[in-house]
């Protein structure tokens, strides 16, 4: 019973327990896996008995949204480069891409009031906590423990998390707050006179360095001005589909920037200089 | 006879290694907060079944597998489970004798207390609004009981674990 107790301060204070619990993940993890394997076999074997034709127009399909995305792309790169170009002028460092990894969600419940996921990547593949993790349509959640075979992602919906965040549409700053429901987040710190209206996308700041900056995390779709309160109620749908994807995104960001190219830059500037004058 | 106990005590790993895998189990929407804490059941059943097998430090460790496999602070669980299961052990010549509802009443005291630890360590790691689902596996904890209890039999009766 001490020892418990003592483990559990330990625990709460200091980080030297890390140790002991990748240790004994050793022997939680398989339990995880077991009881994912069901789910997995079924949906391997729905997956078995599709039809020819079924998979001839997915696969069409696919073609024609590569195709799509690859135009899109084209012209990406050339922004990208402009982008740096321009960052180079303005003699501002220019953020490295990130790099994803994509892990599956394993199928189980670890506590029904908390919004926590387990997935089947961990420490072996370099996952390590406070990595953002995304989905297709935007932001998931974060790392918050990682153990060699499995990692556990903190959605954005848990109502311990919360995400700072920015308004597409001119920039505001302000943190969204999960509400422990699956398909809601809270902005509780907006004034009533705030600039924000139902419909704004909200996307991440950058600020407190886990989440890269400008990936989208929810649309806005209710402001409220309490007059006798000081801030508003603002209530936000999140992008990412948090309770249907099974593959997410582990996202390393560099967060080192690109040490550009100093004499460049300065020549680019005497050019621009040249032209203003 | 030493062959004997090895086998018994692989079975009871086996159960309760199940038992931590039905405690994170996938249940369908809303079902999960109904979803009872079967470690624990299971432990009692054993304590009571064959203390000498099950004692406060197999209670203790697997408690501490759970709070690994749940993600939870390390001990709350070990703490809460090593707790009940001193109280079966004191009490386990009584309660043998007791019929399946009287186990029953005894057993959602049990819960409680372990429900209730959990809920003073949560709330002291910092504090949080709880929903008053939190206490619902107490509940259904109870209710499975039967289940539990005639199922561990059968695997004891029929494997002769003693």
């Amino acid at each position: 019973m001490l020892t418990s107790i003592a483990l559990l301060s330990l625990d709460q204070k200091t980080r030297h327990l890390e140790s002991l619990r990748t240790a004994l993940s050793l022997l939680a993890d398989p339990v995880k896996y077991l009881v994912d394997m069901p789910i997995t076999l079924f949906r391997q074997t729905a997956d078995s008995i599709h039809s020819h034709t079924d998979l001839k127009k997915e696969n069409e399909h696919l073609r024609e949204d590569h195709l799509m995305q690859q135009t899109r792309l084209l012209k990406l790169d050339a922004l990208e480069k402009e982008n740096i170009r321009l960052r180079a002028l303005l003699e501002n460092s220019f953020k490295l891409g990130e790099q994803v990894m994509i892990a599956e969600l394993l199928s189980i419940k670890m506590a029904p009031y908390e919004h926590i996921v387990s997935v089947n990547k961990g420490t072996r593949f370099g996952v390590h906590p406070q990595q953002a993790v995304m989905d297709e349509n935007g932001v998931v959640g974060q790392v918050i423990r990682s153990f060699p075979m499995s990692a556990d992602v903190m959605l954005i919906t848990d109502p311990n998390h919360a995400i700072p965040v920015q308004v597409n549409r001119n920039g505001l700053l302000t943190i969204a707050v999960g509400s422990g429901q699956i398909n809601r987040l809270v902005l509780p710190f907006l004034p009533n006179d705030a600039d924000i209206k139902p419909g704004d996308l909200l996307i991440t700041s950058g600020l407190g360095g886990v989440f890269p900056q400008g990936y989208p995390v929810a649309v806005v779709d209710k402001f409220t001005s309490e007059s006798d309160k000081p801030f508003a109620t603002v209530t936000a749908t999140p992008k990412a589909f948090l309770d249907r994807s099974r593959e997410l995104m582990i996202v390393w960001s560099n967060s080192t920037p690109i040490p550009l190219d100093s004499k460049q830059a300065t020549e680019q500037k005497e050019v621009l200089e040249d032209a203003i004058e | 006879m030493l062959l004997n106990s090895r086998y018994a005590w692989g079975r009871i790993v086996i159960t309760l290694g199940l038992a931590l895998a039905l405690r994170i189990a996938p249940l369908p929407g809303d079902w999960a907060f109904l979803n009872p804490d079967w470690v624990l059941l299971s432990l009692i059943y054993w304590s009571l079944a064959v203390p000498e097998r099950v004692g406060i430090f197999h209670a203790w460790s697997f408690g501490l597998l759970a709070d690994v496999l749940i993600g939870r602070l390390l001990g709350q669980y070990a703490l809460a489970y090593s707790l009940v299961i001193y109280l079966c052990l004191k009490l386990h010549k009584r309660l043998r004798l007791y019929p399946l509802i009287q186990q029953a009443l005894f057993i959602f005291f049990c819960l409680l207390l372990s429900q209730l630890l959990l809920f003073f360590i949560k709330n002291a790691q910092h504090p949080a609004q709880l929903h008053a689902t939190f206490w619902l596996p107490v509940l259904t904890g109870t209710l499975a009981w039967p289940l539990v209890y005639t199922t561990l039999r059968f695997v004891r009766l029929a494997k002769r674990v003693r």
